[in-house]
């Protein structure tokens, strides 16, 4: 477990409360994916939205470039592949991914 | 200046919730907890005192309304006992890590089973470890005032946990006894209000019980821990404070007859009167016998008790609850590893004594006192025993 999250616990707040919101922002659960991420072939794509609405982690945005079009987050991305399961058209699939690519730009944007 | 009168420890108790003037009760009744709760109530009802009674379904309901009432800022009373402590269980821990100051009475019994509706410390061992400030009254007098006390350590600042005022179920909770009853005044002047130092506002949001993920467990814990060892100090400041308000002075650890005792019993809760009697019974025979008396069990108070047994040579520990598949009930383990700990060796027998109700009587306490210096003096090791048990 690396050290980045961690904190004294003599800087933590009464009772570990959480003084500021929405701080769950900054919480990467995109470190949680392991080795394959989603990549989406927008050429199959039928822009239905089942991604965008059943991705967990809501890390499928619209593409304001490309109308019907989503966006995948990395950051938040936890790799369950319930978006692979639910597309109709199978126009989601795993790709091989590096450990040091894992925060790199979100696909499509 | 308050009036001497007669009155049951437990309406004592409630009566001393009444004079911390608390905001929210959110309580179930059991057995031999129940006449506290039911005067509450009944306070409530009557008008006599300005509080939400929450008469909930369930102790682990009673505990939950607790945690929300006091995270809302209000000053929390429940009370429980028993299975219902024990249905409370994971709540207990949840008050102390969000770090609410509730203030709990418990009318020590015995769980089940077999069913026992009577008195020992079984259920209150079963949270040892729940973080909260824990101690023991032994008379009604005791209860009064440590619960009106309860409500100022636990709120102070630097503190901020919850605390339980355990008081032996039935020996105490169903006996009338004289008590001093403090006038509002000189309450209200020890117990100023209810000043929560982070509360569930929405002029100022904050978020309580969050996920505490393998980074920010560990040192959730230790912070949570360091605020219960470091209550000591102020346990000690807001104990000395009541005497000067109230006459009456508590502290961690208490003896009787213990300076020149060469063999010293350990008791904790109502046992301690009954064995006070028996020490001045076996003085009188000639044994340099003495007491000493944990009053405070949470965090417990290591150099006080070290400092109480310096000059004996054995200690005789009374356990009022099982420790099964330990060498020893739960207060002896404590103290055993405190003597190790610190180098110092001492002759302990360890006695369960007084289980689901079972009187304890001054010959009890002479027979274990003499079973412990013929092993002694006969260089044997004693086992744990369960006293009187029958064979
Ligand atoms: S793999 Fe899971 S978390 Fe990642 S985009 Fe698909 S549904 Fe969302
Ligand atoms: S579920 Fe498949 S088809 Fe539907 S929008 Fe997402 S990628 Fe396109």
């Amino acid at each position: 477990m690396a050290d980045s999250g961690m904190q004294s616990w003599k800087s933590l707040a009464l009772g570990c409360a959480m003084t500021e919101p929405g701080t769950s922002k900054r919480f990467n659960t995109g470190d949680w994916r392991s080795r394959r991420r989603p990549v989406t072939d927008r050429e199959a794509c039928i822009k239905c939205g089942r991604c965008y609405i059943l991705c967990p982690d809501m890390c499928y945005a619209p593409d304001p470039k490309a109308e019907g079009f989503y966006n995948w987050d990395s950051f938040y991305c936890k790799g369950c592949g319930i978006c692979i399961v639910e597309c109709p058209k199978d126009a989601i699939s795993w790709q091989e991914e590096k450990e040091e690519d894992k925060y790199g730009p979100a696909c499509g944007s | 200046m308050g009036q001497r009168v007669g009155l049951e420890v437990s309406l004592a108790c409630s009566e001393a919730v009444k004079l911390a003037n608390v905001d929210v009760i959110a309580a179930y009744p059991i057995t031999p907890q129940t006449h506290i709760v039911e005067h509450l109530s009944e306070l409530v009802a009557d008008g006599h005192l300005d509080a939400e009674f929450v008469p909930v379904e369930s102790e682990h309901t009673a505990m939950s309304a607790c945690v929300g009432s006091s995270a809302a800022g209000a000053r929390t009373f429940t009370s429980s006992a028993a299975q219902g402590l024990a249905l409370m269980h994971e709540i207990l821990f949840i008050a102390s890590s969000l770090r609410l100051p509730i203030v709990m009475a418990v009318a020590n019994r015995s769980l089940s089973g077999p069913i026992s509706i009577w008195n020992d410390h079984s259920d209150i061992m079963a949270e040892r470890d729940i973080n909260w400030i824990q101690y023991f009254a032994e008379n009604g007098q005791e209860v009064l005032d440590l619960t009106i006390a309860a409500f100022k350590i636990a709120e102070d600042k630097r503190v901020t946990l919850p605390v339980a005022v355990n008081l032996d179920g039935f020996v105490l909770t169903h006996v009338i006894e004289p008590i001093d009853m403090p006038d509002q005044k000189e309450v209200d002047a020890y117990l100023p209000p209810f000043a929560p130092q982070q509360k569930l506002d929405i002029a100022n949001p904050i978020s309580m019980g969050l996920v505490g993920v393998p980074e920010i467990y560990t040192e959730a814990k230790k912070a949570c821990q360091v605020a219960l060892e470091e209550s000591y100090g102020v346990i000690k400041e807001h104990w000395d404070g009541f005497a000067k308000q109230f006459g009456r002075q508590y502290n961690p650890i208490e003896t009787y007859k213990a300076d020149d005792a060469e063999i010293l019993l350990v008791t904790m809760g109502s046992l301690g009167e009954t064995c006070m009697s028996a020490v001045d019974q076996m003085r009188a025979d000639g044994l340099k016998v003495g007491q000493v008396r944990i009053r405070l069990w949470r965090p417990f108070p290591a150099d006080d008790f070290l400092a109480a047994v310096k000059g004996a040579k054995s200690l005789v520990v009374m356990d009022r609850a099982l420790q099964p598949g330990s060498a020893s009930g739960p207060v002896a383990t404590e103290l055993k590893s405190l003597l190790f700990d610190r180098g110092k060796q001492m002759y302990v027998s360890n006695f369960v004594a007084g289980l689901g109700g079972r009187d304890v009587t001054r010959a009890d306490f002479a027979g274990m006192v003499k079973k412990t210096m013929e092993a002694q003096s006969a260089g044997q090791q004693m086992a744990c025993e369960m006293w009187g048990v029958k064979e």
